[in-house]
């Protein structure tokens, strides 16, 4: 016996308790952030809700991202978190009888929103409509390729993000990490997203895109003046959206959206609609105005228009 | 009776202090209190006349000269006198044979030529119907002659196309930017590529 309980002694025995104490640490290792990975994970984990951010916190957290974008892209990226302006709720009117379906729309916004090229995310879809139909959703062709545009026959309608005023996709949001600002511009807080994709489904205008794997954006192309709810590299997993250039026409003086600005045909029109003095107040009041899908009570800020 | 030259006389003066008095002057400012957005006060002071106006005339009036890109010409072509200015104008109806041969009118052309809208004396200057001679960056006055609908939405930003600040300067683009004068329809464009088919998409 005595040898035994040498035995005993020398030999490793696997108790419960060390069970439990060894599958603890070790999981606990497992957790922890490999030592490559900086302290900005741990930060970016915790960080509170976009709103629930106190001024330190917001100035810390955009700090944080720029940091992370510059070293990415070899450049300084600029995060800013420009508040909406007082007195202003942005409207957009688009002239269908102007527009001719040339893209350009589409491509200068996936160079100022750094949208995914590959796999390709595009914030406006242009459809090609015919002209004795008219507005027939249900034949609308997206991927038309024709040498020259606009084709006899056809019009073109863009379709992007209409900003509703009463938007099923923020009320869809398990997480509310969508919102309306009171600009009535419809943001996504990237950080907060959890990629659940209710709001995809809930959008009757196809607005909303998800972003598969890690967006790939030439370093070089970058835009670097970024918006924290806007334009900013977006993580892989999380939702995004047009936000009607927010990084842009937030400024003061505010530029256009970048579709409107690269439109050659002058087709799309922006302003403030509590302005009665704007162009988006006078299409509204003098044209033939019509909202994409107005049976759903979504009553967006999209205009579609007729001048002629 | 010997009180009527008196009454009349009290009267007179009574009625005269009352309109020198009591009527408003036209020259007096007219103060106009109201709350911005923000919840201030707001007190504008304005002129009488201009208080009774009952709308905006601001973007209404012809005249006005809106800011505008240099015009387009081709390269080396302006200013006209160049050439012109030890040329007699010839004001036969005619084909060009010699110069400007690459313009082919197709605007109208039935109905008009070169110097219905090129004056003759002074070829760096536009003619209006009126005579009126007007720069080219004042093209908008001379197209409007014609398309008065089209330029009205162009005054207020509808047709066409303008640059800048939603809220600031903005700058118009005259109708020549994107119409060629001489042959204004919008010629196609090449269309950007077409989305990727979600079939084809790579992940």
């Amino acid at each position: 016996m005595p040898d035994q309980k040498k035995q005993d002694d020398h030999v490793f025995r696997l108790s419960r308790r060390k069970t439990l104490k060894g599958l603890v640490a070790g999981l606990g290792a497992i957790a922890l952030p490999s030592a490559t990975a900086s302290a900005s994970v741990w930060e970016s984990f915790f960080q509170q809700h976009f709103r629930e951010l106190s001024k330190k916190e917001l100035q810390e957290v955009l700090a944080r991202l720029e940091k992370g974008y510059s070293k990415e892209y070899g450049k300084p990226v600029k995060v800013k978190a420009t508040a909406p302006i007082e007195g202003v709720k942005f409207g957009y009117g688009l002239d269908l009888s102007r527009c001719i379906g040339c893209r350009r729309c589409v491509y200068g916004c996936v160079t100022e929103n750094n949208q995914s090229r590959d796999p390709q995310v595009h914030w406006i879809r242009v459809v090609q409509l015919d002209k004795e139909r008219g507005v027939d959703l249900d034949k609308a062709e997206h991927y038309y390729n024709p040498k020259k545009v606009p084709e006899e026959g056809h019009f073109y309608m863009p379709v992007q993000c209409q900003q509703c005023e009463n938007p099923p996709c923020t009320k869809v949001c398990p997480v509310q990490a969508t919102w309306t600002e009171t600009d009535g511009v419809i943001v996504v807080d990237y950080n907060w997203c959890i990629g659940c994709r209710y709001c995809m489904a809930a959008c009757p205008y196809g607005a909303r895109h998800f972003n598969w794997s890690k967006p790939t954006i030439p370093a070089d192309e970058v835009n670097p003046d970024t918006h924290y709810l806007g334009n900013r590299p977006r993580p892989v997993g999380v939702v995004e959206k047009c936000t009607f250039c927010v990084q842009r026409t937030r400024e003061q003086p505010g530029r256009y959206p970048a579709c409107e600005e690269i439109c050659p045909v002058g087709a799309r029109k922006f302003g403030n609609l509590l302005d009665p003095d704007s162009e988006i107040r006078y299409l509204i009041e003098n044209k033939r105005v019509f909202i994409l899908k107005e049976d759903l009570n979504t009553q967006p800020k999209f205009f579609y228009f007729y001048a002629t | 009776m010997s009180r009527t030259p008196v009454f009349f006389a009290l009267l007179t003066f009574v009625v005269l202090v009352a309109v020198l008095v009591g009527a408003p002057d036209p020259a007096s400012a007219v103060k106009e209190k109201y709350f911005d957005r923000s919840g201030n006060l707001v007190i504008e002071e304005r002129s009488a006349a201009e208080a009774l106006r009952p709308y905006k005339i601001k973007n209404r009036e012809p005249e006005k000269s809106f800011a505008v890109p240099p015009a387009p010409f081709s390269e080396g072509i302006f200013p006209c006198s160049d050439c012109h200015a030890d040329m007699e104008p010839n004001l036969q109806r005619r084909e060009l044979e010699d110069m400007h041969t690459d313009i082919v009118l197709h605007h109208a052309e039935g109905q008009r030529w070169c110097l219905d809208c090129h004056n003759p004396n002074d070829r760096d200057k536009l003619r209006l119907v009126s005579g009126e001679l007007i720069e080219f960056s004042e093209s908008y006055r001379l197209c409007g002659q014609c398309h008065g609908v089209k330029f009205r939405d162009w005054k207020v930003g509808i047709h066409g196309k303008r640059t800048g600040y939603w809220n600031g300067d903005k700058q118009y683009l005259l109708c020549a930017h994107c119409h060629n004068p001489h042959d204004p329809k919008f010629k196609s464009l090449t269309p950007m590529p077409p989305p990727v088919r979600p079939g084809q998409a790579r992940h």
